[in-house]
């Protein structure tokens, strides 16, 4: 199939001369243990088709009938996202045709969601705030996975038929949608991206989902489209999907904006689309055309009967959140007194779980942020693994540092045990034993290593004595090569002083 | 009075996934005329005032626990199935993406 | 040796509970009448001996051993097609679906296996229960035990016509907007319409989700009350299922064939009666007022003015809800598949074939409407309307059941038709539910008891309704009536129909 590369405006550019209007709808799977309207088990990886009853197969004559738990986790997220909760609320059928639908309709919510009119503010990386508008979030039924046989590269066109595996239909999914996100003007990727983000994080903190986007826990659809200026009217939107990661998130809104940028300056109108995102190049191309233009006639669950959460219900829901992660954060940053740039770089590198544990292992904030930050940064970047996937635990640099703080080593030596822990030799406190790494505290080989250096060297013994202490580094240096560096180094000196009068 | 086209029923049919040949498609259109023409009536009543009811019984929060039941067997899965492979269903190709 | 096939299901019941005669006896000679008569009356399209026999046998073995059974174990059975049975072919009378086993039982199926009832087979019905004579199964016409060349009512006409024909002492019919009691007007048998919620729709071929309950098809009041029961109860697995237990039905049925009805109100509902409805089915209908009010009971006359707009708000949420319930018809998971011959074989294209070869015409005409009605730009007008209309019923209802106990009028305008006769006009057929309907739509609980001959010499009903929940009324005034006509015609009035085989 040949494809006519359309033209890309720069990114810089379009973004100087139009302005970006984003919309973004995230699914996020919830991880109970049954699906959303029957008891059959939800798990990942299980064989195809061994986790579906008569009502996920959407066989005739079954019922569904409404996972509690689902709703809790629905109402927890909406409360996350500052919402309203609705004090009553139906299903409703969307109703469309495909092999993965097993009823060829999908139970979801539609002019009645659980949740609606809220909010998240957004930290990017700079530390600027910018405040996302939620819509709605509602709660919805998941489509089974058709795997398509043969065909180019396994994509739909051109496949000779498909397989349908329907253990993930029916499972739980809450949808969110944003209002346009105005006024973000060239950060309006990173605003997307950080958005996504910060969803994947509240979800994981509420303990909803497992929130892996790589998993497709959480799946991201984007919308973008450009005017001239923010007082213009909305224009024209795309709809961006297959999006499977943050950075992908990111690249779709930068490509869509040169891409339309380019059809505005042409003249030309843009195609309202649905489109698919390519993960090797970060192009969008444009999904099938629908022929029936969605009439999705929509009418209320008759299966079901409204969920009405009393506000008691909401009130236990809300008493029981976690703290949110933006929450936490500033806490945190109160609590360690970083500075604002500290602190950033902290979140930024993903240590602020590393850092906190390490705090509660004993450590101060600022030795735990300089181990992190520092030395294991530099490993981790080292080795190209996460901070997190380091061979060491927070209470391995808790217990690093008790040693450093009693004096039993020195910062030079604890490089050394963190590379030990690192290798896999055991905690601290072992690889200073095994190694025999400890400094050394008792005065008499100090004083042997001591006269040795004297008698290596005795015209510093004459230069001291007329007054100039600056040779003593030569002894101090000599006897910390003589203990391998097993000294402490203050001490040396004052020995060295005391032996030489 | 035509209500109903021709062109209609066979939009609906598409919609509905229903091949109708051309006689069925006349053969509908003018039964539904009839029959939407006579219906239409309800309009005569339905005022804005007056709620719509879409369940007869007033029952509100029926849930289930989160607790796991055993699941179909795999071979009553896909015991019916006119095509499987693999254990899964294998179906025509699918046009376009989605 | 008394023919066990003429007995009622509580005199078999007890001929079996005193060992007069055993289950399989009992369940042979209904097999054989079965073989015998059902050339002619086609009331199933499935027989199952070896299930029927086995069951029987169990029952007896149980029965021996001392073990305590069920009132009705080891009477027999017949069930609906539209009914899933585990193992038993379950085609609601449609070739879409012409040879599929169900992997699963209904729950009202379970409770009947539970309770020991050999399962006879399975009955024939209109496709999809949409019909009122049986005339459009896609497996052939169920005839008229009175006059094989009448209908037999629908879409429940095969159940019907098995108990008329004294092939099945009971059986299970469904009723969506009479689908029951009117095939028992015009067969001269008992059917009954549960409260909406009352016997789970667990297993129920869906046809209108909020308008279709499972129920009684029986020669006597008190063998409806004792299957009833059997089938009735809350369901956790259907969520429209009432949480309360049943009133006392068979105490009810029990109460009212002592004959007394003093302090009952009757409400004569003006809108179901007149035009339309054939002489001698309303001059049945005024005798049998006459024989309540000699019972004691005092008839007022009650108006309902929008149940003039019931048959129009039926033919509108029916179908709509059908046509999304009968989307999973697909050729994708199970039944029927066909492929086009022309073009390409993409799933889109089989679906449609596929539905376009297994849908009859009033399915196809039924589905094309809902669609029709629900589609974008007619949902308020038509589908939106009608459940409105569904409001100002039910407020009539209930300001009529604020007049009186009971609501009564003909079961159906006239006795049963040619085969045939209706076919061409849609409409004329779909007057044959006018007075069944509204109680579907209100969701309250109706009976049909055979109140006599018509001036053809052909059955017709006499149809009592009860405020929602109080399905014991039914029961009582029921009995009281079939009593007090079984007085005056000194046999049941099925003694009077023709003798078959």
């Amino acid at each position: 199939m040949t494809t006519t590369t359309p033209a890309l405006v720069s990114y810089d550019d379009a973004v100087r001369r139009y302005d970006p209007v984003i919309g973004i709808e995230v699914h996020v799977e919830l991880g109970t243990r049954t699906k959303m309207f029957c008891p059959a088990e939800q798990s990942f990886g299980a064989e195809p088709n061994t986790q579906t009853t008569p009502v996920s197969l959407g066989l005739p004559g079954a019922l569904p009938v409404v996972n509690g738990t689902a709703v809790e986790y629905a109402i927890r997220i909406g409360l996350a996202l500052n919402c309203q909760i609705a004090e009553s609320c139906r299903f409703a059928r969307k109703n469309y045709f495909y092999p993965d639908v097993p009823k060829n309709f999908q139970t979801s919510q539609y002019d009645e969601p659980i949740a609606y009119e809220g909010w998240l503010d957004v930290e990017l990386e700079d530390g600027t705030v910018h405040r996302v508008e939620i819509e709605r979030a509602h709660m919805e039924e998941d489509a089974g996975k058709n795997t398509h046989v043969g065909g180019s590269a396994g994509r739909i066109h051109g496949a000779e038929y498909s397989l349908v595996d329907y253990n993930r239909a029916g499972v739980p999914l809450v949808e969110i949608v944003t209002k346009p996100i105005t006024g973000a003007g060239e950060r309006a990727p990173e605003v997307a991206r950080a958005y996504v983000q910060a969803l994947r994080d509240i979800f994981r903190v509420l303990d909803v989902s497992e929130a892996r986007m790589e998993r497709g826990n959480v799946r991201a659809d984007v919308n973008l489209s450009l005017r001239a200026t923010p007082d213009s009217p909305l224009g024209t939107r795309t709809e961006t999907k297959n999006v499977n990661s943050f950075r992908s998130v990111e690249r779709a809104v930068r490509y869509e904006i040169s891409r339309q940028a380019a059809i505005l300056d042409a003249g030309e109108t843009v195609i309202q689309e649905t489109r698919h995102f390519h993960e090797e190049d970060g192009s969008t191309s444009p999904g099938r055309v629908k022929s029936d233009a969605e009439d999705y006639r929509y009418f209320p669950e008759p299966d079901l009967v409204p969920v009405a959460p009393s506000r008691e219900w909401v009130e236990e829901i809300r008493a029981t959140l976690p703290e949110l992660p933006q929450a936490r954060r500033r806490r945190l940053h109160d609590e360690w007194g970083f500075a604002d740039a500290e602190m950033r770089d902290v979140v930024n590198a993903g240590a602020l779980d590393l850092i906190e544990a390490t705090v509660a292992a004993g450590a101060t904030p600022a030795a735990a942020r300089k181990w992190w930050m520092g030395e294991l940064a530099r490993r981790a970047k080292q080795d190209e693994v996460e901070l997190a996937d380091l061979a060491i635990t927070p209470a391995q640099i808790g217990e690093l540092q008790r040693l450093v703080d009693s004096g039993r080593i020195n910062d030079k030596i604890a490089r050394q045990v963190l590379d030990g822990v690192l290798a896999g030799e055991g905690d601290p406190e072992a690889v200073v034993v095994a190694r025999g790494l400890e400094v050394v505290s008792d005065d008499g080989p100090l004083l042997e290593a001591i006269d040795a250096a004297l008698a290596a060297q005795p015209d510093i013994v004459e230069k001291v004595r007329g007054g100039n202490q600056g040779p003593v580094g030569a002894i101090i240096g000599a006897v910390m090569k003589a203990t391998k560096g097993q000294a402490d180094a203050k001490r040396v000196r004052e020995l060295v002083l005391e032996r030489i009068g | 009075m035509s209500t109903i086209s021709r062109d209609e029923v066979a939009r609906v049919a598409a919609l509905a996934r229903i091949d109708l040949r051309d006689d069925e498609v006349d053969r509908l259109a003018g039964e539904l005329d009839v029959i939407v023409d006579s219906i239409a009536r309800v309009r005569e009543v339905a005022t804005p005032d007056v709620p719509a009811t879409s369940h007869p019984l007033p029952l509100t929060n029926v849930f289930r626990e989160d607790v796991p039941q055993p699941a179909l067997p795999v071979a009553d899965v896909l015991a019916a199935a006119p095509d499987a492979q693999d254990g899964r269903f294998a179906v025509p190709q699918i046009l376009g993406e989605e | 040796m008394t023919d066990l096939t003429r007995l009622s299901a509580a005199e078999l019941a007890e001929t079996l509970a005193r060992k007069e005669a055993s289950s399989v006896e009992a369940t042979r000679a209904h097999l054989d009448r079965i073989a015998a008569v059902d050339g002619d009356v086609h009331a199933f399209l499935h027989v199952s001996s070896d299930d029927a026999l086995a069951t029987a046998a169990d029952v007896d073995a149980r029965r021996a051993a001392g073990e305590e059974l069920h009132p009705l174990a080891g009477v027999p059975i017949a069930v609906k097609d539209v009914v899933v049975t585990k193992g038993l072919p379950s085609t609601a009378g449609s070739k879409i679906l012409e040879g599929w086993i169900p992997p699963y039982d209904a729950t009202l199926v379970e409770k009947i296996r539970a309770a020991g009832l050999p399962i006879l087979g399975k009955t024939n019905m209109d496709e999809f229960a949409m019909g009122s004579s049986t005339e459009h199964s896609a497996f052939g016409n169920t005839h008229n035990p009175w006059d094989l060349d009448r209908i037999p009512g629908g879409s429940g006409g095969g159940s019907a016509a098995a108990v008329a024909a004294f092939e099945a002492p009971l059986a299970i019919g469904t009723d969506t907007g009479g689908s029951i009691r009117q095939p028992g007007a015009v067969t001269g048998t008992v059917g009954v319409k549960p409260t909406y919620g009352g016997v789970s729709r667990y297993g129920l071929i869906a046809m209108a989700s909020s308008l279709d309950q499972a129920g009684p098809v029986t020669r006597t009041v008190l063998d409806s009350a004792l299957l009833h029961e059997l089938i009735g109860g809350h369901d956790p697995r259907d969520s429209t299922s009432i949480p309360e237990p049943l009133p006392p039905l068979v105490e009810a049925a029990r109460q009212g064939a002592l004959g007394d009805l003093s302090g009952l109100k009757v409400g004569v509902v003006t809108q179901l009666q007149g035009e339309g409805y054939q002489p001698g089915v309303l001059a049945r209908f005024h005798e049998s007022l006459e024989l309540l009010t000699k019972a004691g009971a005092e008839v007022v006359e009650v108006s309902c003015p929008s149940f003039d707009y019931a048959l129009a708000a039926y033919y509108l949420i029916m179908p709509a809800e059908a046509s999304s319930n009968l989307a999973k018809f697909d050729g994708m998971r199970f039944g029927l598949r066909v492929e086009p011959t022309d073009g390409p074989v993409t799933a889109e294209r089989v679906m449609a074939a596929t539905r376009g070869a297994g849908f009859g015409d009033e399915v196809k005409r039924r589905v094309v409407l809902g669609t029709y009605a629900l589609s974008a730009g007619y949902y308020d007008a038509y589908y939106g309307s009608a459940q409105k209309v569904r409001t100002l019923i039910q407020r009539d209802f209930d300001a009529a059941f604020a007049q009186a106990d009971v609501l009564v009028s003909p079961t159906a305008p006239t006795t049963a038709f040619k085969l045939g006769e209706k076919l061409d006009d849609p409409l004329a057929m779909y007057l044959n539910d006018v007075a069944t309907i509204p109680a579907n739509l209100a969701g309250v609980p109706g009976i049909s008891v055979p109140n006599g001959l018509s001036d053809d010499g052909l059955p017709v009903g006499f149809q009592i309704l009860a405020p929602a929940k109080a399905d014991d009324r039914l029961y009582r005034v029921g009995a009281a009536l079939e009593s007090a006509l079984e007085s005056t015609w000194g046999a049941p009035l099925l003694d009077s129909a023709p003798r078959l085989g």
